[in-house]
């Protein structure tokens, strides 16, 4: 059928130019080729409009920022070079929060994708409802994010939490999740594992219902058990996806912003991150800086610096994982 | 043949000793409901929060049911001077209403010219899109709030609109799809008929793309609904967006757990009644790897 129509498009491009409807019919095909030519680009442009305007441009503005002590308030414009990054590499404040940040993203990433990939492996079965729990499973990920770091705040209050009461119930004594840095860290991963878990588990189920089940039975029949199974066909297969979720997860974790915002209840400047700054993340520390101190050169500095970091740590992953799998 | 065969004994059929391998067992689901209730559970507890008064909530045991308290919370809700909330719902629906119409249809148009048409440099353009899905939009807030700052949109709604009227993951998804769902014979056709290419797009590629589109548009929706970062840098606490109201609760009503609670249950709500609609097709969107984190 395509064959058919192909030539029947070329053949009326060169009309021959005899008498007044022929003329109107070059006029035609002309615009006809204009918009053959021409509907591409008008199409995909609005996209490179936007993008160009407030993604590429902001991108590349934040690096020259960087290099001036900037206020918006103060009027202040200065040309500092390199200064301010001199200044980031000895700011304490700095450092802190990359050391929290770090500590919370390793305390969500890495339970959290062992935990979908096993749910992942119970949810890969013939099963009654199986939409019931992967729908139960992403629920999390509908809610908004603000919403729910509030709940959380609650529910790890110290007085008045769930979780500590939970926890008295078995006697353990209460915690206070805000004050300390540790049970801070460990409070804000669990909401960001909650969050994430049932999407990660949904992830590695798609890619474990894609593997061929006769490899597991050819497994079987060799004698190989289930948890032998497990690591030697299902992980190996699946370490496109298990780099996949672990860059997103890394590219999302190191720019954690609201749930430690929201978490913060007793200090007057939420992007403290608790009196001590003991879950102040570098985002906050980047907003804080523009938006709350009006030094918008040094924010642009930090950001720049959470930029370089999540490259490196993308690669460092992806390598580290390659690396690992190879080695199998 | 071979998948034939699993098939068959994943329904159970086959005998022996690869009985039961593909079967859930009791410890299956009983794992699975744990996590199920893990999920469920702080929105459970949000809504039974949201219902009850505010003396009964540190009560010992807790409350496990909701209470009958919704209509005086909400009442409370909607009259606190310091959330703004129903303007933020407003300012919500209307900025994730915007975003998602607009991103729905640039980038399905941009998508099908990616997959269908041929013009000079489509391939580099095409590696300029995924690179741009690479790029942490936050990272460019500072000098994005200065750009706002120059148009003078500060506190202003097409602020947390304009800026992200397009995305290129959304360009990306709807190329893919557009890729293998629209045939070209049928394009061809449309064009032999006389059709624009625009009219071409509108008449036979954005109804093939319906389904993309649709998962697309949810999760744009989803996504700007629940926006923190900029829209707190850019807008001010009195023309809030809703998360922005939570925020502004709480800021200063954070121990009045039952108003926030029932900010936060309306705030989640539209999302909510969204899942429940589309829950399959969001769940579809993920597995497919319609979504990016």
């Amino acid at each position: 059928m395509a064959t058919d129509l192909r030539p029947g498009r070329k053949g009326r491009r060169p009309a021959p130019p005899d008498g007044p409807p022929a003329a109107r019919r070059t006029w035609r095909a002309r615009l006809a080729r204009l918009d053959v030519k021409g509907a591409p680009y008008a199409f995909i442009s609005p996209f490179y409009l936007v993008f160009l305007i407030f993604g590429a441009f902001p991108l590349v503005y934040t690096l020259w920022v960087s290099l001036h002590d900037w206020g918006l308030a103060s009027g202040e414009r200065e040309w500092v070079g390199l200064d301010n990054y001199e200044y980031l590499l000895t700011d304490g404040d700095f450092w802190h929060a990359t050391v929290n940040t770090l500590g919370i993203f390793a305390l969500s990433t890495i339970p959290q994708l062992i935990i979908a990939m096993f749910l992942a492996s119970q949810l890969n079965r013939t099963m009654r409802a199986p939409t019931l729990f992967r729908i139960g499973m992403v629920a999390p990920l509908i809610t908004s994010t603000a919403a729910v770091a509030i709940v959380f705040a609650q529910l790890f209050d110290h007085d008045y939490g769930f979780v500590n009461w939970g926890l008295d119930l078995i006697g353990i004594g209460p915690i206070d999740w805000q004050v300390s840095r540790g049970w801070s860290w460990a409070a804000i991963a669990t909401m960001v594992n909650w969050r994430w878990t049932g999407y990660n588990t949904l992830i590695f189920l798609a890619a474990m219902q894609a593997i061929p089940k006769d490899l597991y039975e050819a497994a079987a029949i060799d004698g190989a058990s289930r948890i032998r199974q497990f690591w030697q066909i299902t992980v190996p297969l699946l370490r496109p996806t298990i780099i996949f979720t672990v860059i997103i997860s890394t590219i999302g974790g190191l720019q954690l912003f609201t749930e430690p915002v929201l978490f913060s209840v007793d200090t007057p400047n939420k992007m403290d991150g608790g009196a001590l700054h003991q879950f102040q993340t570098i985002t906050m520390y980047m907003f804080d800086n523009a938006f709350g101190d009006d030094r918008y050169g040094y924010g642009a500095t930090v950001a720049w610096a959470l930029f370089l970091m999540i490259i490196v740590f993308s690669l460092l992953n992806f390598l580290f994982i390659r690396r690992t799998g190879g080695a199998k | 043949m071979s998948m034939l065969l699993t098939r068959s004994a994943g329904a159970g059929k086959r005998p022996g000793r690869f009985r039961g391998l593909w079967n859930a067992s009791p410890l299956t689901y009983l794992t699975l409901i744990a996590a199920l209730l893990m999920s469920i559970f702080p929105i459970y507890w949000m809504i039974v929060v949201a219902t009850r008064s505010n003396d009964v909530v540190s009560d010992v045991p807790p409350p496990v049911l909701p209470g009958g308290q919704v209509a005086d919370n909400m009442g409370r809700l909607f009259d606190n001077p310091d959330a703004y909330f129903a303007k933020g719902l407003l300012n919500s629906f209307i900025a994730s209403g915007c975003v998602t119409v607009s991103t729905v249809f640039f980038a399905s148009l941009a998508g099908f010219a990616f997959a269908k048409l041929r013009f000079r440099g489509k391939n580099a353009l095409l590696l300029t899109i995924i690179a741009t899905m690479m790029i942490p939009v936050q990272m460019g807030i500072i000098p994005l709030y200065m750009i706002m700052v120059k148009l003078g949109w500060q506190n202003q709604l097409q602020a947390v609109i304009i800026p992200f009227l397009v995305t290129g993951f959304g360009v990306f998804m709807m190329r893919q799809y557009a890729d293998q769902a629209v045939p070209d014979e049928l394009i061809e056709a449309a064009r032999v008929d006389g059709c624009t290419t625009f009219g071409i797009y509108w008449r036979v590629v954005l109804p093939a793309l319906r389904p993309a589109a649709g998962v697309l548009g949810l999760f744009t929706f989803m996504q700007t609904w629940n926006e923190f970062m900029w829209p707190l840098a850019v807008l001010s606490p009195d023309n809030p967006t809703v998360q922005l109201s939570i925020n502004n609760l709480a800021n200063a009503y954070f121990k009045d757990y039952t108003l926030m609670f029932a900010g936060t249950t309306v705030a989640i709500l539209p999302l909510l009644v969204v899942f429940i609609v589309f829950g399959r097709q969001i769940i579809g969107g993920i597995m497919e790897g319609a979504i990016k984190a």
